[in-house]
């Protein structure tokens, strides 16, 4: 008897067992969901990061990260890949690796990788593989005055959101007859239609009220065409946000002049690197923009305007300012609130006084000076 | 000249007795052809990709009236215990204003992010005839046309019946809610109920897919063919001409009053059940009645492009609004059918869990289901389980 009722008791376990996992799976959508791994990369509360240093000053920033996340107690493990083409750090394999480690963390953070100038039989560069094989069409560069640091232009915030995987990327390079060369421009209207709408998301998310357009369809009537028109198509489904359209060279022109007129940017791929980097250059340079790139699935936290600085390298005088200000938001992104704001605070600190500065900001600091400074100011509460 | 419209005279002489006999057909094929233009327009607008990137998804947020708004506050606060990637638009409907404004920037929200949590919007229903339910205007516009709601018995809530594990399948666009109400003549009011065949094959297929999917065995389809012998007759074939290409799940079909008392005698012999719109509606209260009460059971509004997620009975609850006694369990269990959509299955199944073992293991209840915490006290719990 006593058999049969654990016996009993033991069934119902099950009974109430599968009750639960029937509540788990119940998903109603027609197609089947497959449950990826990728979910289960987060063992007790650590994110798990891909690093990239890249070139140049990369890893003494990816360094700098490091050292600033140690001292603020970021619960995040990095898994670092070095990728490099001028180094002989680059082959299909390499490439595959972190490909894999990014479909597993989903996030990473990374430097630049170099492209050489010369042809060797790759139009693409690494950059751009590693850019298509995660499809991260979309480039968000959030320009905004650091106060404190005065430069032309203050009170600046702008966000500039650049389609990133065709229009003059494309790679379609070729001779058609001796000495004349044709570089294809793409555009296409699903690209088109996903920027436009990431453009008008992020806006909505973020509270802006503008966005506008930047094109040249006045030579380019339909390339450039097709990209106006597909911005305007999706701006009929944000109705509370207005939309505007620019030409590239008057834009250009008004950001020099008046850049406090615009919001939100969007554009194809050159203008926007060209773009990018101007606005960069008008609150301090590439070393104080922070930018990342989305896809639907991945995101990679950058700099804003996207430099190796070879020259400064080994030198400690590369400002990492730009480089933890990304990775704050790229721990907002991991919903580490907290440590995002800590970190973000204490570099705006450290800017604002202006005790330490590197010198592309006028003074005389290291690297590592800025990074002890920055890490000072972690726990304002303990040590001032 | 004459000849000819002789000759026309002549062919409506003879077919006005074949008329009549091909009623059914004819109607049924007149609908057929207006539904398929309607869905050509909702195809010609442009439906962008879903709102997501870097891994990380916008969610449109109507908090709705009564007890809506608070239990969406809840749902945000167990996401960011659960570092759940998923970011709110939230989009508020004033209920109480005329104009339509509200309601049109709501459905435009959902159609730019694909995906929604929603509380109920209250409908006056002392305004005049034009005014219709938003709640209904945001189903039919979205089309979405399968509300999907799965009843099952949870342990620890005492209910008069148990092991009740009920999927209901609805028809979500036209029946009888398709707001067309006319006085043809002083003192007399015609509702107009309408059932298609495109629709219901729909549906049918839907419920028969799903079914399947999920391993149920059985379906039975609620209807009242009885009376109403064209309408819910088409309905009722539909389902049993879908049925005929599943033949690994058992077809049944059940007149409505009966099933409602077979629902409320022995609601265990009901696996999965489709039905029109308004059966559908009373059985979905039923059944949630039998589980535990509104509070319990969440429910899903899917069409082909969107879906809307919701508690299951959708209520408004305005006498416990702002009480803090509303239980917080469907709507978190919505959040998390929500969450299975956009495949962050692990998220679910985290919360969902969470949220049972809240309620049954540490009886962290709500006085609608005979315990004694409050919203924020059962929330707390929850967030301390995750």
């Amino acid at each position: 008897m006593a058999a049969l009722r654990r016996v009993l008791a033991v069934s119902q376990g099950h009974l109430v067992q599968w009750n639960h996992t029937a509540w788990r799976s119940f998903t109603t959508s027609a197609c089947m969901t497959r449950m990826t791994k990728t979910e289960s990369a987060k063992p007790e509360g650590t994110f798990h990061v891909t690093m990239i240093p890249g070139d140049g000053v990369g890893p003494e920033l990816m360094h700098s990260v490091k050292e600033v996340f140690k001292a603020a107690n970021v619960p995040v493990e990095f898994d670092e890949y070095h990728l490099s083409e001028v180094q002989n750090m680059a082959s299909a394999e390499k490439l595959e690796e972190v490909v894999n480690s990014m479909k597993l963390n989903r996030v990473a953070i990374k430097g630049k990788i170099h492209t050489p100038m010369e042809f060797k039989g790759e139009l693409a560069s690494y950059e751009m593989a590693l850019r298509r094989k995660l499809d991260l069409f979309a480039n968000v560069v959030h320009v905004s005055s650091l106060p404190g640091f005065n430069t032309r232009h203050n009170n600046l915030d702008l966000v500039i959101i650049r389609e990133q995987t065709e229009g003059e990327y494309s790679s379609l390079e070729h001779e058609s007859a001796k000495g004349v060369i044709e570089c294809l421009k793409i555009i296409t209207r699903e690209k088109s239609n996903r920027i436009a709408k990431f453009a008008f998301d992020y806006a909505t998310k973020k509270g802006r009220s503008k966005v506008t357009a930047v094109h040249k369809a006045n030579i380019m009537k339909l390339g450039d065409g097709l990209f106006l028109q597909c911005c305007k198509d999706v701006a009929e489904l944000y109705p509370k946000i207005k939309f505007d359209t620019m030409i590239i060279d008057n834009c250009c022109m008004q950001l020099v002049q008046n850049p406090y007129q615009f919001d939100v940017l969007v554009m194809p791929n050159l203008y926007g690197n060209i773009v990018d980097n101007l606005a960069a250059g008008l609150v301090g340079g590439a070393g104080v923009v922070p930018g990342e790139s989305y896809g639907a699935e991945y995101v990679v936290f950058e700099t804003g305007a996207r430099h190796p600085f070879a020259q400064a390298m080994g030198r400690s005088i590369a400002n990492p300012t730009a480089m933890l200000l990304s990775a704050s938001n790229m721990l907002r992104h991991l919903n580490l609130e907290y440590h995002s704001n800590i970190i973000s605070d204490a570099v705006k600190k450290v800017v604002k006084l202006g005790k330490v500065r590197t010198c592309d900001m006028g003074g005389y600091s290291t690297t590592s000076d800025f990074i002890k400074s920055v890490t000072d100011y972690l726990h304002p509460a303990y040590k001032h | 000249m004459a000849m000819r419209s002789a000759t026309l005279a002549k062919q409506l002489l003879l077919s006005v007795p074949a008329i009549r006999g091909e009623r059914l057909a004819r109607s049924g094929k007149v609908v057929v052809s207006s539904a398929v233009n309607w869905r050509s327009y909702s195809s010609q607008q442009i439906i962008p990709p879903p709102a997501k990137y870097g891994g990380r998804h916008t969610v449109t947020m109507i908090p709705g009236d009564g007890i809506g708004p608070e239990l969406m506050l809840h749902v945000k606060e167990v996401f960011r215990h659960a570092c759940v990637p998923v970011d709110f638009e939230e989009v508020s409907v004033n209920s109480s204003a005329r104009n339509e404004e509200d309601i049109w920037n709501a459905i435009t929200a959902i159609r730019r992010n694909r995906v929604a949590l929603k509380g109920n919007i209250e409908t006056n229903h002392n305004l005049p005839p034009t005014h219709k339910s938003w709640n209904n205007v945001l189903r039919t516009r979205l089309d979405l046309y399968a509300n999907v709601i799965h009843c099952q018995s949870v342990p620890g809530v005492p209910t008069r019946h148990k092991d009740i594990d009920i999927l209901i399948i609805r028809e979500n666009t036209e029946g009888e809610y398709s707001s067309l109400e006319h006085e043809s003549v002083s003192g007399v009011v015609e509702s107009l109920k309408i059932i298609t065949r495109v629709k219901s094959l729909r549906i049918a297929e839907y419920a028969f897919k799903l079914a399947r999917e999920k391993g149920r065995k059985k379906i039975t389809a609620v209807h009242k063919a009885n009376i109403m012998k064209l309408g819910d007759g088409l309905f009722l074939q539909c389902c049993k001409d879908v049925a005929a290409g599943y033949p690994d799940i058992a077809f049944e079909s059940m007149i409505i009053d009966n099933t409602s008392m077979q629902l409320v005698s022995r609601p265990q012999q009901f696996d999965v059940m489709v039905m029109p719109n308004l059966y559908g509606n009373i059985v979905n209260n039923v059944c949630a009645g039998l589980v535990g009460g509104p509070g319990l059971v969440p429910g899903a509004n899917y069409g082909t492009d969107y879906a809307v997620f919701e508690t299951a009975t959708r209520n408004t609850g305005k006498s416990i609004a702002n009480k803090n006694i509303a239980n917080p369990t469907a709507t978190l269990l919505a959040s998390c059918m929500m969450l299975d959509h956009l495949k962050l299955h692990e998220h679910a199944s985290s919360i969902r869990r969470a949220v049972l073992t809240a309620m049954t293991e540490h009886r962290m209840q709500t006085p609608d289901i005979g315990g004694q915490g409050t919203t924020s006290e059962v929330v707390q719990s929850i967030c301390q389980q995750i």
